[in-house]
């Protein structure tokens, strides 16, 4: 036996061909008198040839061309210069540009709305899930103050939002899910008030329902489903009513929720 | 900064890239976001220093950014149903979906420091310092992720008979 113990960074190294030659020589001792770690160190090899073989052949693709002429300085580029108005420059021209695609796309998407409204066209544009997942990254991570009234109010939050909102809105029930209401907000939308409820599973978990009453089309829409990084929603049309559902969860997971969600609106 | 050198690290910063976010255009648009912050911020870069653990620190900060300020990508459902990502075909493809599925199923922090140890075959300490963590959290999130990746896979081969697992 060595005089050291074999610990589990030893392993992951002997996995990883990273220990001196005598340290190794002890770790394959080891693994000799221990066959099921032995067997756990083989898997991870395996792992990691899988994961090569898997992933490798992206190293022989082609390269697209915006990469490849990434390879040079881009011309806005300023080099070798201080940081602050360095960063300032780039980020002026990033938020220019990012202004200018959502205004176009946003003008166009309105235009192709009425137009061509078909499926995609709608899912690209509409403005619904993207209000509805900013509306879910600025309150859900709150804390201290993730609602305005709070569901232990329950009658008060619906009568307060129905009046804003100006027709009867009320959360579902999602208990049978795992989340139970914490309460809801008012929020500014295109034209006027948006309600947004919040949720809540055991773990933490939050899960907003924005509702809309602005949809001035009246074209009802199908489940959609959208993503802004870990944000998921699933939005729909109703009538008047725009809805979406936005939470950090599993896609799959979040459209039971919407289904079950669905379900009780359309009872209504 | 040389142009031929930086051309030698983007078909690692895809690869990179693919597996951690699994999707190629998503992949694309974050080496396209490295390259651009890296050019923005050169002067960051000390001449003769590893170029490659510089570039991947910028990719694991920009992933770190876009996980906390998320940007509007939106999909069709059925667009998303046929979203398989491009592989050449392969006589142990399934074993590899497996493993790719499995990959998707490791936090973030755990899936990184397992690729860049399997793919890139960074040292843990470079990997510590791209990163930016102690090289004991290297260690342990690497041992987690391993583990992890190993039970799923056994998981999900077990098939319909019930392991107990300790």
């Amino acid at each position: 036996m060595s005089a050291q113990p074999i610990t589990e960074a030893d392993l992951q190294a002997w996995v990883d061909a990273a220990l001196p030659e005598a340290r190794r020589a002890e770790v394959e001792d080891y693994l000799a008198a221990q066959p099921a770690e032995a067997e756990r160190v083989l898997a991870y090899q395996e792992q990691k040839l899988a994961l090569r073989s898997l992933f490798n052949p992206v190293l022989d693709e082609p390269l697209p061309e915006n990469l490849t002429a990434l390879a040079s300085p881009p011309p806005a580029a300023a080099i070798e210069r201080p940081p602050k108005p360095l960063l300032e420059r780039w980020s002026l021209q990033r938020i220019a540009a990012s202004v200018l695609i959502a205004l176009v796309g946003g003008l166009a998407g309105w235009l192709a709305h009425d137009r061509y409204p078909s499926a995609e066209n709608l899912a690209r544009t509409s403005p619904l899930p993207h209000q509805a997942a900013v509306a879910h990254a600025v309150f859900s991570p709150d804390v201290r103050r993730p609602v305005e009234v709070s569901a232990e109010n329950e009658d008060q939050l619906v009568a307060w939002l129905s009046k804003r909102l100006g027709t009867p809105v009320r959360p579902p029930k999602l208990g049978a899910l795992g989340f139970e209401l914490i309460g809801g907000r008012l929020l500014p939308g295109n034209s006027g008030p948006v309600a947004q409820f919040m949720y809540q599973d055991a773990t933490g978990q939050r899960l907003t329902l924005y509702v809309s009453t602005e949809n001035a089309t009246n074209q009802d829409t199908a489940f959609r489903f959208a993503k802004e990084g870990q944000v998921n929603v699933f939005y729909w049309i109703d009538g008047k009513f725009g809805y979406a559902l936005s939470a950090g969860i599993d896609k799959g997971k979040l459209a039971r929720i919407a289904t079950a969600v669905y379900d009780q609106l359309d009872r209504k | 900064m040389d142009n031929r050198a930086i051309l030698a690290e983007i078909p690692r910063l895809r690869r990179y890239a693919r597996a951690m976010l699994g999707d190629r255009a998503a992949a694309d648009d974050l080496v396209q976001d490295t390259l651009e912050r890296a050019w923005s911020r050169l002067f960051q870069w000390r001449a003769g220093s590893d170029m490659r653990a510089w570039l991947f620190g910028i990719m694991h900060n920009l992933r770190v950014d876009q996980l906390r300020r998320p940007r509007l990508a939106t999909q069709s459902i059925d667009e998303d149903d046929f979203d398989v990502p491009t592989r050449p075909t392969q006589t142990d493809e399934l074993e590899l979906r497996d493993i790719e599925s499995a990959l998707n199923h490791l936090p973030d922090e755990q899936r990184e420091v397992l690729l860049l140890v399997a793919l890139e075959e960074m040292g843990y300490a470079d990997i510590a310092a791209t990163l930016g963590i102690p090289i004991g959290t290297v260690m342990s999130r690497l041992s987690r992720g391993r583990e992890r990746l190993r039970l799923i896979m056994n998981g999900e081969h077990a098939s319909a008979r019930l392991r107990v697992v300790r």
